[in-house]
């Protein structure tokens, strides 16, 4: 019994991410992680303990272990998402790595779009602050389906109970309010170890699963039968050899949902339908495939198919020329009303016009600003675009991979902008209205 | 029972649950078909190691029964392990795949690189890496590199822009969303593509066993005569080891990276079968790099000041 657990639990994998603003101590975090979890080998530490000393620190720094580049080691900062490996008995993990600072909202959306859990730091001694807001609002707006709030140096308001009650109680309040669903709160302190992968001797009032604890349990995996299928086409291969001459199949991943043998399916944007004749799953023959497996899909009729196509079944989203979504702008070039861009969704890349820029969200008070010209890098608003070609668009709220894109400069290629189809929050009203209750309890903290 | 375990158990019963080599098979897949689907002339960076091997095997799947669109391109440093040479090319002939060969030899032969005086090759094969895919118009190159290898790395890009010198600018990458991998490039200009960036040294390792795929022996523990450098077990050779002072044993080895004989270190081992091998790795306190590369030991930036110049 114990073995088949062990067996199975192993080969699950959670991809997570982290944000903490500059000096909520997230570089000793994910050190304290690595190093705790066994994950960090001799000739690493080695490493870190070499440049320490060159530099004349006393203790190993664990937050070299992380910061890569010559830039980020010479300013002591992070300036960019690095992903980071590691593996219990229990689960592997890909962590994006994302630095915490104001100007890089556009790496906590990177490190977000891939997340299935945002662990957002907090310092104890400051409380719930704009830049928590600010992490959990991008945690929102990405749809990251667990958030887990870590209460950091709880070492230095004396281990007490109620700071940490009262820090989670404002952030779950205020997350609940962005629509975030499952949150759960940590005290921990990542220097000296409590509560991160160790149960803390100094906390016995904290009856919760410590960090790593909660990492290896939290349960991510959804029932792809409850989800309507699609699959973008990526590539139709079609061998023309003696063995296969008639092979046609339509090479893809699934995107969300359950593809069988005979089931009706409706080919975006042409709105032919058909059914499907078989499913090859890299090279064999199944019934059926479900996300996120790459396949290769037969139909029955002989129809125009080609890469950019979305196979849908079940409800299917309508082809629409007509865009509107939340976007976060990625470049240092502002995104202008009037902007001729390219369009990349799922497998599809089309020219688009920028109609209107609706309006820029004050990340930290939520508010609409409506008076937006332009937006700037790191700035998220929203967006009317219009396409060349019609798009098989899901909201991005029921579905994360068909409800994305990018906007991409046709003249150099450059990725300008994160799109997300839809509103930007399950409800964001009632986050609107919270927002000021939220800054005034900051200033108790501060 | 605690609520976690039972939360477990439910994932176990799942008859949707894939195991984490799954889903990283079917994410490396993906990455192989987004190219085959934008780019004009791929090839895949081939150097009989286990990572390329392992990209090879993940693009014969990914377009069966179809053959793979891309041809093989190796950085041949001349001083390759025989094994290393062998199973290239009967893999090569086993598939029918098309083999490109860059030799960092010829260039030292005909004066455009002069060998360096520590003999390591590794470092020279830019050039000729690079010479290739502009003679050859390659626009999209996939390596085998890892973001778990080496802590540049874990900035890499699964698509990663390179400009018309190749060169590598970890400040000015494109942040890559989703799974929306931006290939746009202007003529003279190519994208490096990572297939297997969220591999770990021991997911290859796993998938290895899983799909019984075929390695050069030399990843299994051997009789090898071998000398000491710089805290490494080198093979003795033509390549110019030993030098005076260092003494050839017999030894039983094997290796955890192939690459140039200068510089790719044998371990301590007599792990002769992938379980075993897979069992030395888990137990392992030294990563894959740090046990057997001596390129990275020369400096805190070695890696990044490579990528920069277009490097792998």
């Amino acid at each position: 019994m114990t073995s088949t657990i062990e067996e199975l639990t192993a080969t699950s994998l959670l991809r997570f991410a982290t944000a903490g603003s500059v000096d909520d101590g997230k570089s000793t975090l994910v050190g304290r992680l690595l190093h705790d979890s066994k994950s960090v080998l001799a000739d690493q530490l080695e490493a870190v303990e070499h440049a320490s000393r060159k530099r004349g620190q006393q203790a190993p720094d664990l937050a070299l272990l992380t910061d890569g580049l010559r830039a980020e080691r010479e300013q002591g900062i992070t300036i960019d998402v690095a992903y980071r490996y590691f593996a219990t008995p229990k689960r592997r993990f890909i962590l994006a790595d994302t630095p915490g600072h104001v100007q890089y909202t556009r790496n906590m959306v990177t490190g977000a779009s891939t997340a299935e859990l945002a662990v957002v730091l907090v310092d104890a001694r400051n409380g719930v602050v704009e830049q928590t807001r600010r992490h959990a609002a991008v945690a929102a707006l990405l749809r990251v389906p667990h958030v887990v709030l870590a209460v950091n140096k709880m070492d230095l308001v004396d281990y007490a109970e109620p700071v940490f009650a009262a820090i989670a109680a404002e952030f779950t309040a205020y997350a609940a309010s962005l629509g975030l669903g499952d949150i759960v709160a940590i005290p921990i302190s990542a220097l000296a170890g409590d509560n991160v992968v160790e149960p803390s001797a100094h906390m016995d009032w904290y009856g919760g699963p410590t960090l790593l604890e909660h990492l290896e349990t939290v349960q991510v995996t959804s029932d792809p039968s409850a989800e309507p299928a699609r699959f973008p086409v990526q590539y139709v291969i079609r061998p023309q050899s003696e063995e296969h001459h008639d092979y046609r199949g339509y090479a893809g991943q699934l995107a969300s949902g359950v593809l069988r043998t005979g089931d009706p399916v409706t080919v975006l944007p042409s709105g032919h339908t058909t059914t499907v004749a078989g499913i090859d799953v890299l090279g064999e023959q199944r019934e059926l495939a479900w996300a996120p497996q790459s396949i290769t899909v037969r139909l029955t009729e002989d129809i125009d198919v080609s890469r950019g196509d979305l196979i849908a079944a079940g409800p299917a989203p309508v082809p629409t020329k007509d865009v509107e979504a939340t976007v976060c702008h990625l470049h240092e070039r502002p995104l202008r009303a009037g902007d001729k861009v390219l369009l990349k969704h799922t497998t599809r890349t089309v020219r688009a016009l920028v109609k209107e820029i609706s309006y820029r969200i004050d990340i930290d008070s939520l508010e609409q600003l409506g008076d937006a010209q332009e937006l700037n890098v790191n700035d998220i608003g929203h967006v009317l675009l219009r396409t060349a070609e019609p798009l098989a668009l899901d909201d991005y709220a029921d579905n994360r991979l068909t409800g994305s894109f990018l906007l991409i400069d046709p003249a150099d290629g450059s990725t300008l902008t994160a799109g997300m189809a839809g509103e930007a929050f399950a409800s964001s009203t009632a986050a609107t209205a919270l927002a000021p209750a939220a800054s005034a309890a900051e200033e108790e903290w501060v | 029972m605690t609520t976690a375990t039972q939360s477990l158990l439910d994932t176990a019963k799942n008859p949707f649950a894939l195991s984490h080599l799954d889903v990283l098979e079917a994410e490396a897949v993906h990455i192989f078909r987004e190219v085959a689907g934008e780019f004009e002339r791929p090839v895949i960076l081939f150097s009989g190691g286990k990572d390329s091997i392992v990209m090879l095997h993940l693009a014969l799947k990914a377009f069966a029964p179809a053959p793979i669109p891309f041809a093989l391109l190796h950085v041949d440093t001349g001083h390759n392990f025989p094994e290393v040479i062998a199973y290239r090319d009967r893999v090569v002939a086993e598939h029918g795949l098309r083999l490109h060969v860059a030799s960092v030899q010829e260039f030292i032969d005909d004066g455009r690189l002069r060998e360096r005086p520590d003999g390591t090759r590794n470092p020279l094969q830019t050039v000729p890496l690079l010479d290739a895919i502009e003679g050859n118009k390659f626009d999209a190159v996939f390596g085998g590199g890892r973001r778990d290898e080496e802590k540049a790395r874990a900035k890499e890009r699964v698509f990663s822009l390179r400009d018309e010198f190749g060169a590598w600018d970890p400040r000015r990458q494109r942040p890559e969303l989703w799974s929306l991998y931006n290939g746009r490039h202007a003529v003279g200009e190519h994208v490096r593509v990572f297939p297997l960036s969220n591999w770990t040294e021991l997911d290859v390792w796993q998938y290895i066993e899983r799909e019984s795929i075929d390695l050069p022996q030399i990843y299994y523990a051997h009789e090898r005569e071998v000398f000491a450098r710089d805290g490494m077990w080198l093979t003795a050779g033509d390549w110019g080891g030993p030098k005076e002072g260092e003494t050839v044993q017999k030894r039983l080895v094997r290796y955890r990276t192939v690459g140039d004989m200068s510089c790719t270190g044998a371990v301590d081992s007599d792990a002769a079968t992938i379980e075993q091998v897979i069992a030395e790795i888990a137990a392992s306190r030294l990563t894959e790099r740090g046990a057997t590369r001596a390129d990275d030991k020369l400096s805190e930036a070695a890696m990044e000041d490579r990528k920069r110049e277009g490097y792998f």
